[in-house]
């Protein structure tokens, strides 16, 4: 059984060939490292799948069943989720409303629905205890650890029957051990069969973590194989072009 | 460790009475009400029933629009319309009512230009994406413009048949309480319910901390933006028509300058112009410690040329206190 399957995926914008025909197979519980340099289409081949917008060509199949995305909101029905760069936090709200933002649980008197606390604070706060991260549901983001608001954007893909979580540099600008909490996050979430898709840049991260390794270069797949057959300088030899195909 | 990490994630951290002496509101209230003691002492004239009914009619009408601006502040944004808009809304009351009609259909067609301004702003603001204080500068000078053209620029002190209803609404009181008065608790207490309990008053508070978060979350970021400014100025349209009420006549240049008290008596009150942060009860104790500093200086006999010294000293005096309170915390 295959979690995503993408078949010929190309996409072009205007004279610019940003991805050409990438073809790529992601199995439950699998956590797969996406490497290439910047403008290796990288972005874009994320993007298509998180449904911002179509590929030009190409199909994509989720749990075996084809699907074509227009809104971010198509993909995330279909259980796939994003944790942002930039991790999309507010720092006013609690962690709790951070992971609710915009599914907010209500009960209702009648017509009137208002926000149920209680419950959300219950459902975070084993959300993180899920993800073994001692964030405080009630606690501002503004607050938090680099660790902690990694772990509030990943339990917000905890949120709906999530399949697979796309993960844009999540360990780019926080610390050592920061680092390592994340890594965890994504072992748990794959210890209960979500695949993820890590981008990075960082070689260490992803040979701790991920089974898979796929590298993009100049928008064509270049390397698709088991982290155990490969190696750090290999991958890096496949980034630069030093090494033309694995 | 399972154990350990339950007490950590359930911990909490901050007692009531913590989180109550971090707020700016409450610092402001506490100013407000030791002014007032300190005035009831001083003076003969503060504590008196004539006194405190004027004192908390008259900050009314600025409270009212207070909380549309906090809404508006709290989502990131800001109005610089209201006063013209509450002008605006005040012309039609008295337009429309001059011609004849009754004081229902005077109150829903000032209701309906105000809504008008709200809508314009919020859709060239959220749809066509200008900043807010452009569309909103630009807002105070056609709103105003269009009170002079609709009333010619003449002053209505005739309200046809309902005038007596209409004095009544604006200047009268109900069981010996101003009637604007009653119209801003209610308005405040809608709004406190609706910052705290509802999904919109989650959402704007979002769109205000991070609005590109809100977006990629599923927030209709664009369709609250404008319900935000549609509120606004409503209660800029409320607080005119009750005005027309009190005053007892519409002039062109009524609310000119009000925008300022407004954002003043909002940012005195906790609210934060960078987005995210406000509450309705700040924007009320902000507009009320206003008024009090406005009464005092006359009744203690300081020239009102004071007024804007002080009024603008405690609005940075309470920016200052909130910045030296975030300073300590990141210590």
């Amino acid at each position: 059984m295959t979690v995503l399957e993408l078949k010929g995926i190309s996409k072009h914008f205007g004279a610019i060939q940003a991805l050409n025909d990438v073809s790529l197979t992601i199995g439950p519980g699998e956590v797969v490292g996406l490497m290439g340099d910047n403008g290796a289409g990288k972005s874009t081949l994320v993007k298509i799948i998180a449904g911002n917008f179509p590929p030009s060509h190409g199909t994509m199949r989720v749990l075996d069943r084809e699907v074509h995305f227009h809104k971010p909101v198509e993909a995330r029905e279909n259980g796939i989720e994003v944790v942002y760069q930039d991790l999309a936090l507010c720092n006013n709200l609690t962690a709790a409303a951070n992971v609710f933002l915009g599914r907010e649980l209500k009960r209702g008197f009648g017509p009137i629905r208002i926000l149920d606390y209680a419950t959300m604070y219950k459902r975070a706060a084993a959300l993180f205890k899920e993800l073994k991260s001692e964030t405080r549901p009630r606690d501002l983001v503004k607050q938090m650890s680099g660790g902690q608001r990694q772990a509030v954007a990943i339990a917000r893909t905890r949120l709906s029957d999530s399949k697979i979580v796309l993960m844009d540099e999540p360990t780019a600008a926080i610390s050592v051990r920061q680092v390592a909490e994340v890594l965890n996050l994504i072992r748990r979430l794959r210890d209960q069969g979500i695949s993820v898709i890590l981008i990075s840049h960082r070689m260490p991260d992803v040979f701790s973590v991920c089974d898979k390794i796929v590298v993009l270069r100049r928008g064509t797949k270049v390397a698709d194989k088991r982290i155990a057959d490969s190696s750090p300088e290999e991958v890096t030899a496949l980034i630069t072009g030093a090494l033309e195909r694995a | 460790m399972a154990v350990s990490l339950d007490d950590t994630i359930n911990h909490q951290t901050h007692s009531t009475l913590s989180w109550l002496l971090s707020r700016q509101t409450f610092w402001v209230f506490l100013a407000a009400v030791l002014a007032c003691i300190a005035l009831t002492f001083m003076t003969d004239t503060f504590a008196t029933k004539n006194n405190l009914f004027n004192v908390t009619r008259n900050f009314a009408f600025v409270g009212i629009v207070a909380i549309g601006m906090t809404v508006v502040i709290i989502s990131g944004g800001i109005d610089l319309s209201v006063g013209s808009t509450l002008c605006l809304s005040a012309i039609v009351t008295g337009l429309v009512m001059s011609a004849g009609y009754p004081l229902a259909v005077g109150i829903a067609l000032a209701l309906v230009a105000a809504i008008l301004v709200g809508i314009v702003n919020g859709v060239l603001i959220a749809y066509v994406g200008m900043p807010p204080f452009v569309v909103t500068l630009g807002m105070l000078s056609v709103a105003r413009s269009m009170a002079l053209v609709l009333s010619n620029n003449k002053m209505v002190y005739q309200f046809g048949p309902d005038q007596a209803l209409l004095l009544q609404l604006g200047g009268g009181t109900t069981l010996g309480i101003a009637n604007p008065l009653i119209v801003l608790a209610v308005m405040a207490l809608i709004a406190g319910f609706v910052f705290r309990w509802t999904g919109w008053g989650r959402h704007i508070f979002a769109i205000g901390g991070n609005e590109q978060a809100a977006v990629l979350t599923g927030v209709p970021v664009k369709r609250i933006k404008v319900g935000v400014y549609v509120i606004s100025a409503l209660t800029a349209g409320i607080a005119g028509v009750l005005m027309t009420g009190w005053l007892g006549s519409v002039t062109t240049n009524l609310g000119t300058g009000m925008e300022l008290t407004v954002i003043a008596a909002t940012v005195i009150g906790g609210a934060n112009l960078a987005g995210g942060v406000g509450t309705a009860f700040g924007a009320v104790v902000g507009a009320a410690l206003i008024e009090v500093i406005r009464n005092s200086l006359i009744l203690l006999g300081i020239s009102t040329f004071w007024q804007g010294a002080f009024v603008g000293s405690f609005i940075v005096i309470a920016v200052a206190f909130d910045r030296i309170r975030s300073f300590r915390q990141s210590d």
